[in-house]
């Protein structure tokens, strides 16, 4: 860019007042100092992710396993979601940088065109994340064991379908002789994590009991994430073994064995800090994607209504530019740290 | 009212359009740079499991790639290779000792706490 920036200014009228050292305006140097102040912030909190994970050596979830899922597509697509995200906000931020140079040639429609590129760009990031906080939430069919030595595994595998429940003892809402076939899935894991299955009868919470029905879980993989008495972190234990070891935990009837998804006390991917670190990190930038688009969209109106025209110049488009880059910016770092290594 | 003492740099981001087509050139490029490095990363990603041998070269293969992502955002998307030399180190000498700084000390930090807690439990 020309002007100023590339201008040759003698070092004493540079400094000595009157002229700013930077060549730039206030503004914009203040978007500079708040993005370091932000910068930092990020930066320490995946330090201190950083630090914890050290802190647990070789029991770490790693991201491979934790994110592999795709919408309506399932399991086995390590990483192709989050790279879709990374995507999307590499492209909105192209569409930013787009608007600002539209701006710069004071192209009123380019810049109006860019900038609802953008927005339209942002809400595809939000409502992704959106999906992937979901998924984390919710967890997978199999959550995570606690093995008969104490050790605690992840699963992998293809969850054999639940048919129905056929009820033998009746209780306050089903009769006996009753095939129960809806929201089978939420049935059994609740009854899997409060203990309620015993050699395939399901106690359910209106007191009947049921016999399960249920195709068997194949590909079956265990994977131990902390040690217990008999098995070491990283352990893999796969085929037959695993899947009966799992049916074991399942059918054992002690509650608390199993944990599926995650919250901010215990997840399925594993340590408590995994959760909270996934939570609090994608979460603050989240907030700063939406915030992002709030502020496009205000200034889109500011376009819309000729207000930077009449001024001469879209510099306020270059500032909400450098926020918008900056959050991109951050994913990048959030990718790497977080999901790849 | 017009001030006199105040330079206005407000305009200096202004160019023609022959310059715009050039610069738009640039951004497009820059666009698929940093999509044929997030491809790479997931391949790999998807490719090298964390036991494999070559698992270390891989992290610095990643953290290198990564860099190489964040100085074309902030050097071309957010102009920062436009500004001058002066503001350009401002805002990146201090936050990279300051950042070098702080990783060194706390996973070090990290890793020696959690060494302590295998030897004598949590």
């Amino acid at each position: 860019m020309a002007g100023h920036a590339t201008k040759q200014i003698d070092a004493k009228t540079l400094w000595g007042g009157k002229i700013s050292p930077f060549s730039t305006s206030y503004g914009k140097l203040m978007m500079w100092f708040f993005l370091i102040s932000d910068a930092l912030t990020f930066g320490g909190l995946l330090v201190a992710y950083g630090f914890t994970r050290h802190d647990y050596l070789g029991s770490w979830p790693i991201g491979e396993e934790t994110f592999n899922s795709l919408p309506f597509l399932g399991h086995g697509y390590p990483l192709i979601y989050v790279a879709l995200m990374t995507f999307i906000l590499i492209v909105s931020s192209v569409t930013m940088v787009l608007a600002v140079e539209a701006g710069h040639r004071m192209d009123k429609r380019g810049v109006i065109r860019w900038m609802i590129a953008t927005i339209v760009g942002g809400f595809f990031f939000v409502g992704s994340q959106a999906w992937e906080w979901s998924h984390f939430i919710h967890g997978s069919e199999f959550g995570k064991v606690e093995l008969a030595d104490g050790s605690l595994a992840i699963v992998k595998g293809h969850f054999g379908e639940l048919e129905n429940f056929t009820v033998e003892e009746a209780g306050s809402h089903h009769k006996k002789g009753d095939v129960i076939t809806e929201d089978l899935m939420h049935e059994y894991q609740h009854a899997v994590e409060l203990g309620q299955i015993e050699n395939g009868y399901i106690h359910l919470h209106d007191g009947s009991k049921a016999k399960i029905a249920k195709k068997a879980n194949e590909h079956m993989e265990l994977i131990v994430k902390e040690k217990g008495g008999k098995y070491a972190i990283g352990k893999h234990i796969e085929g037959e073994e695993a899947a009966k070891m799992y049916e074991e935990v399942i059918n054992s009837g002690e509650a608390g064995r199993v944990v599926y998804g995650a919250n901010l006390q215990a997840n399925e991917y594993g340590p408590q800090q995994y959760g909270q670190f996934f939570f609090f990190i994608t979460g603050f930038h989240g907030f700063h994607v939406f915030s992002g688009v709030m502020i496009n969209i205000m200034i889109l109106i500011g376009v819309l209504r000729g207000v930077y025209h009449k001024r001469g110049h879209y510099e306020m488009v270059e500032k909400t530019g450098l926020y918008w880059h900056f959050v991109d910016l951050v994913w990048v770092f959030v990718f790497t740290f977080f999901y790849l290594v | 009212m017009e001030r006199d003492d105040i330079i206005e740099y407000s305009l200096d981001g202004h160019h023609s359009e022959e310059a715009g087509v050039k610069i738009r050139k640039k951004i497009i490029f820059v666009t698929l740079l940093l999509t044929a490095i997030t491809a790479i990363e997931v391949v790999c990603g998807m490719m090298i499991k964390q036991t494999s041998d070559y698992w270390t070269i891989t992290k610095w293969f990643f953290i290198i790639l990564t860099l190489v992502k964040a100085g074309y955002i902030v050097l071309v998307f957010m102009h920062l290779g436009d500004e001058r030399k002066a503001l350009k180190y401002v805002i990146l000498i201090p936050y990279f000792v300051f950042m070098v700084y702080l990783i060194f000390i706390l996973l070090t930090e990290g890793t020696a706490v959690g060494t302590t807690l295998g030897i004598y439990g949590s």
